[in-house]
């Protein structure tokens, strides 16, 4: 199989100014900042859960607790698949229990990384609201799932794809749409 | 990066790249025992059979714990209460295990090569929880583990491995282990203890642990198995201890953050003083703590887990 790269959906600059708007409605929508904490799935949720706090920082001068959450143990399809990624770090150094959580994603399809976010987070506590923020999504979904933060909505075919590509691990920070052929 | 094989049989049959998987594998795992519910769902609905012909309570439990720390169902065969006792044979009680449909079976047994019988006869995948003399591969890894916690690498170091090599399936699982990832392996103990063949197996022997205490910077000490003494391999448990049992007075001319190992049990006063156990180079009980990750990763990766690269495709 050949991924082909077919279109350029967000540039670094529309990166930068998504974060930012998903960050102020992050802000209006929690009333606040007080009990928030991000939770960034890995491993580009990571650095853009990163990215959300320090705009957040900017804007309100306040440090939100950043946690990072690996699912790979959590997957409904460990046995069944041939390839999976390697299990990565949990990192959640603080009690979630009463907070409210944002978990941070780069793309959301089938909802199914998402339902072993939530499950994975509520075996460490229980917190207040869990609230889903996502930088792509590209509909498809398996299960009764939706973002509360979207940076972009772009539909897409079962044979495409979005790639994330952030300067902390890629170089760069852009969107692109691939197929597969 | 995929571990390509049903069962774990000994680190002889693996690749450096496989052991690394393994111990890079083993890494995040160590953080669920952190958490207040110790558990990820990853083999929920598999089962575990423990077949033990061998008295073992630390790595029998360690076992248990990684397979329940990771949702399976676990079943213990203790041999006093089997079948085994009204004479039914390894190959049978293997059959009848597949019969019951477990997924994986970890086998430990007096003789070399149980556990190869076990994985040529059943489909489940077979991990060797300590075959005869031979291999005790989970032990192998857990000690590199550890190693490279502390050090942060296993290349170049010098590692010892002190006591009774003939009868050790701990050793041989290390000196396997540690040769493939590059680091200079001794082995020192009486004469009697050390099989003339080990040398074919890249190590270098030595009678006397104070020729090379300056250079170590790993101690792995062996249990004295005082059984051994009852066919005369040694004279007696004091002249043992007082030639080979570390010391504080041993370790004078060691490096200063020379690494105490030991696989436990301990024999406190005869391969080990109690001093070097409890002193702040030890790392014995983290040994234990660490043993739990590794048979996690063990089992994880044995279940279909994978290295896979595949990380851009959208989930």
């Amino acid at each position: 199989m050949k991924l082909i790269q077919k279109k350029i959906i967000m540039n670094e600059e529309e990166m930068k100014r998504t974060l930012k708007r998903l960050t102020h409605e992050i802000i209006e929508k929690s009333h606040g900042i007080e009990n928030l904490v991000l939770v960034g799935i890995q491993t580009r949720g990571v650095y853009l859960a990163k990215r959300i706090s320090l705009e957040l920082k900017k804007i309100t001068k306040k440090i939100v607790s950043l946690g990072i959450l690996d699912i790979t143990l959590y997957r409904d399809d460990v046995t069944s698949i041939s390839h999976q990624p390697i299990v990565k770090e949990t990192k959640i150094q603080f009690d979630v229990t009463g907070k409210n959580v944002i978990l941070v994603d780069d793309v959301l399809f089938t909802g199914r990384t998402i339902r072993s976010a939530i499950d994975e987070i509520i075996d460490f506590g229980r917190p207040k609201t869990i609230k889903l923020a996502v930088l792509v999504d590209r509909g498809g979904r398996e299960l009764p799932i939706q973002p509360d933060f979207v940076g972009k909505k772009f539909p897409i075919s079962k044979n495409e794809l979005i790639c994330v590509h952030l300067k902390e691990i890629d170089k760069i920070d852009s969107v692109v749409l691939k197929e597969k052929r | 990066m995929k571990l390509e094989h049903k069962d774990l049989l000994g680190l002889e049959y693996l690749s450096k790249a496989e052991i690394e998987l393994i111990l890079k594998t083993a890494k995040p795992f160590k953080e669920i025992f952190t958490r207040t519910v110790k558990k990820v769902p990853t083999l929920r609905g598999k089962t575990v059979v423990l077949l033990f012909y061998e008295p073992s309570t630390r790595t029998r439990t360690s076992f248990e714990l990684a397979a329940k720390r990771l949702s399976a169902d676990t079943v213990n065969i203790a041999i006093s209460s089997s079948a085994v006792v009204k004479g039914e044979s390894l190959i049978d009680t293997a059959k009848t295990i597949e019969a019951m449909k477990a997924d994986f079976v970890i086998i430990r047994h007096s003789m070399s090569g149980a556990a190869h019988i076990i994985a040529k006869t059943i489909s489940a995948s077979v991990v060797n929880a300590g075959d005869g003399m031979h291999e005790h591969p989970t032990q192998g890894l857990l000690d590199m583990f550890t190693i490279i916690e502390k050090k942060g690498k296993i290349k170049g170091l010098n590692i010892a491995i002190i006591g009774d090599i003939l009868h050790s399936r701990v050793a041989r699982s290390n000196i396997w282990g540690l040769n493939k990832l590059g680091a200079n392996v001794f082995v020192v103990g009486p004469s009697t203890l050390i099989p003339k063949e080990i040398k074919k197996m890249n190590v270098e022997v030595h009678y006397n642990i104070a020729e090379i205490i300056h250079k170590l910077d790993v101690v792995n000490i062996l249990r004295i198995q005082k059984e051994r003494q009852q066919q005369h391999l040694f004279p007696s448990l004091e002249e043992y201890s007082e030639l080979f049992g570390i010391n504080s007075e041993k370790l004078r001319n060691a490096k200063s953050d020379i690494l105490i190992m030991h696989p436990g049990p301990m024999n406190r006063g005869i391969e080990i003083s109690t001093e070097v156990a409890d002193s702040k180079n030890s790392v014995i009980t983290e040994q234990v703590t660490n043993g739990i990750a590794v048979r996690m990763a063990v089992l994880y990766l044995l279940a279909g887990g994978d290295g896979g690269e595949c990380e851009s495709f959208n989930s």
